[in-house]
């Protein structure tokens, strides 16, 4: 017997039942679906995580902080301590070829009152924070600029009230949109930091993830204003990583960038300490070539900075590998618990083929005995059972196949605020190869139990 | 040499510790083209010699030659596939599988010999003709009278051109009118030079095969057979011991 007629046979038998089928297949479908639905809302989350990672520097951005606390037998030496200098970063340009684009940042962030940014009487109510630093901190931060321009080395000079400002602080300053719906490009204008006029001379593309983009893109094109998503409302689903990874992209938007000479003479001059070799840094910040360097490229940047700080440890490095890492834990654990349901949902499918095909069998022992006396083989009579089976599950899988993306879009409309969810074709190859193999693992038992049926007891059963 | 020849059957089941011999040294020839009516009350061991024959069991002990062929030791498969080329079978209760059509029954043994749908569409048209049934090829089995339904069975049982074919009880469910039509049916194959059983416990039926075997208690009690030369017909006697 052909494996053509077989099947044609087995979908027979099936469409002879089908009512009886579609109940079957059910428990299939909601396996399949569940799979490829928890996939995508686990992959549409990894893919936030893994842009916000990029968004902030990527693996290979190394920062280098003060550290006020020296190890033990440093400790009566802390007066010593300078923190990290101007010096530090001529000395990392020249003598560490590990990394590049070195820079110097003294960072102001702050709330309402430490830092004040303000116009016309309107604020920015959002933790901010104000960077004095060089232009190569835009590659660093992966920061693009969308309008105007960056300051120059003449500004940085001559210590210009000029700023680079994010698309959040336009927005709560200026609003996003005028009357006419176009976006408002504040190029020129002033804006008032700590009291202090500057002069708008840039503004950063806006950064969102692609999801949010996309969804912008479709409201502005229907000309509504769109919703925006908030890391606040991630939080309070529970979703801690979703949220963190939506702040990266609300703190990026909202930087504002000043000259470094600017920074200290005109907002905090605490940073100031005569000489300009002298002056005091938050933090320098940099880049390796390659992160597969990351260790060795630590280790140079140290030796080279216990040279200037004459053996004092009082600075720390800050890498984005332990951030990586909790990524790849947090998708990993999701994914498993995520297969778990959707194994047991597949499992509870193929009992229910097990249980179907046994009493098909059961109720078609005469069949099975007609077609054996005249000349079928214990084979034919398993292969038949077995297909039917297999059919069963590979049409419920092509049906959760189908199902899934109506599934999927019905819960991300009803989670709000969570990641959107992101289909993959290797979840539903995946979750439809599993439900074949589901189906032929169920059908086995059954058709064993056909195939052993003596054709002299079957004729006589009724 | 003949078609069929059984040497010394004997066929025992084990029933919860007590042997039952349903078969004990039987041995018959049946030549080709013969005509054969098996018969023997119930419980006399014909349905498990017919089985037998039929290539449905295997015996305990003894040999069966089939048209050349030992099949007292084939495998399942082998089994498997004389009874679809070499055996075709007429049922009492016709077996015709209810969700197929007329055609699509007739057509069950050559899917499992491998034929393409064309050959067995064909095929199967020309059996159903054979048996007057052409007209209703598209019909299922539950639209047929028993009469049709059992020509439908033979159509299926001769599809494959077998070498012999059995009828179990072939009239068992139907009228007399019927079951003489029936009956004239395999009249008509033997003349066309089929070898063919039926296997019946009414002797007004075997009266219809020139050879006839009674079976009873495991064993042949009686023989009719008119090649034997210069033995009486005892057919009466048959008629005898089935009115006791």
């Amino acid at each position: 017997m052909n494996l053509g007629s077989i099947i044609e046979s087995g979908f027979k038998e099936i469409w002879a039942h089908w009512f009886r089928s579609l109940l079957t297949m059910f428990g299939i479908i909601l396996g399949v679906a569940s799979l490829v639905t928890m996939s995508a809302f686990v992959k549409g989350k990894e893919n936030l995580l893994r842009d916000s990672l990029a968004e902030s520097g990527g693996l290979e951005r190394i920062i280098v902080d003060d550290n006020d606390d020296l190890p033990d037998y440093q400790k009566h030496l802390e007066d010593e301590a300078n923190g990290m200098t101007l010096k530090d970063v001529y000395a990392l340009q020249k003598n560490a070829p590990l990394v590049y684009s070195v820079t110097p940042v003294i960072e102001k962030r702050g709330y309402r009152g430490s830092l004040r940014i303000s116009r016309k009487g309107k604020r920015v109510r959002y933790f901010t924070s104000v960077k004095g630093t060089w232009p190569s901190l835009m590659e660093i931060e992966e920061h693009e600029l969308e309008h105007g321009r960056v300051f120059s080395d003449m500004d940085d000079l001559l210590a210009n009230t000029v700023c680079v400002i994010g698309t959040q602080i336009r927005n709560e300053l200026f609003g996003e949109y005028d009357n006419q719906g176009n976006e408002i490009i504040p190029i020129g204008e002033k804006i008032m930091i700590n009291y202090i006029p500057f002069t708008i001379i840039g503004m950063f593309k806006e950064y969102m993830s692609e999801e949010d983009r996309k969804k912008k893109e479709e409201s502005n094109a229907a000309g509504g204003t769109s919703e925006k998503r908030d890391f606040r409302a991630a939080f309070m689903s529970g979703d801690r990583q979703s949220g963190k990874a939506m702040i990266v992209y609300l703190a990026k938007n909202s930087t504002i960038m000043v000259p470094l000479n600017t920074f200290v003479s005109k907002i905090d001059s605490s940073y100031d300490r005569g000489s300009n070799l002298d002056r005091s840094l938050s933090k320098v910040a940099m880049k390796i070539y390659d992160v597969s360097t990351l260790e060795k490229s630590l280790q140079q940047v140290r030796n080279v900075l216990m040279q200037t700080h004459r053996g004092l440890e009082d600075f720390e490095f800050e890498t984005q590998e332990g951030y990586a890492g909790d990524i790849a834990l947090s998708i990993t654990n999701e994914r498993i618990s995520g297969m778990f349901i959707a194994g047991i949902c597949l499992l509870v499918g193929g009992i229910g083929i097990i249980n179907i095909m046994l009493s098909s069998i059961s109720e078609r022992v005469r069949e099975i005995g007609i077609r054996k006396s005249i000349g079928a083989t214990n084979t034919d009579v398993f292969l038949q059972i077995l297909i039917e089976s297999i059919v069963i599950a590979m049409a419920g899988g092509i049906a959760g196949l189908i199902v899934s993306p109506i599934l999927v879009n019905t819960l991300a409309n009803f989670a709000d605020g969570t990641t959107p969810p992101v289909m993959t074709t290797f979840a539903m190859t995946t979750a439809f190869s599993f439900s074949v193999i589901i189906g032929s693992l169920a059908g086995l038992f059954p058709a064993i139990k056909a195939a052993k049926l003596d054709p002299i007891q079957a004729l006589r059963y009724d | 040499m003949p078609l069929l020849e059984l040497r010394d059957i004997h066929k025992t089941y084990h029933l919860g510790g007590e042997t039952i011999r349903a078969l004990d040294g039987v041995s018959i020839d049946i030549d080709s083209g013969e005509f054969i009516s098996i018969i023997g009350p119930s419980g006399s061991g014909k349905s498990t010699l017919m089985h037998i024959l039929g290539c449905l069991d295997t015996p305990t002990s003894g040999t069966i030659n089939l048209d050349g062929m030992m099949i007292h030791d084939a495998s399942p498969r082998q089994l498997a596939a004389i009874r679809n080329k070499k055996i075709g079978f007429v049922f009492q209760f016709f077996n015709l599988l209810p969700k197929l059509t007329v055609r699509q029954n007739v057509e069950l043994p050559m899917i499992y010999s491998g034929l393409t749908s064309r050959e067995r569409r064909e095929r199967a048209m020309n059996a159903l003709e054979s048996v007057n049934m052409e007209d209703r090829s598209k019909h299922r089995p539950s639209q047929l009278s028993g009469g049709q339904q059992q020509r439908a069975a033979i159509a299926r049982a001769l599809v494959n051109d077998p070498r012999i074919i059995f009828a179990d009880e072939p009239t068992g469910n139907l009228d007399s009118n019927t079951g003489e039509l029936i009956l004239g049916m395999f009249d008509k194959l033997h003349k066309e030079g089929r070898t063919v059983m039926l296997v019946t416990h009414d002797p007004e039926i075997a009266a219809v095969t020139p050879r006839r075997i009674e079976i009873r208690d495991g064993n042949i009690a009686n023989q009719i057979d008119p090649k034997l030369a210069g033995e009486k017909p005892k057919f009466s006697d048959i008629k005898e011991s089935q009115a006791e």
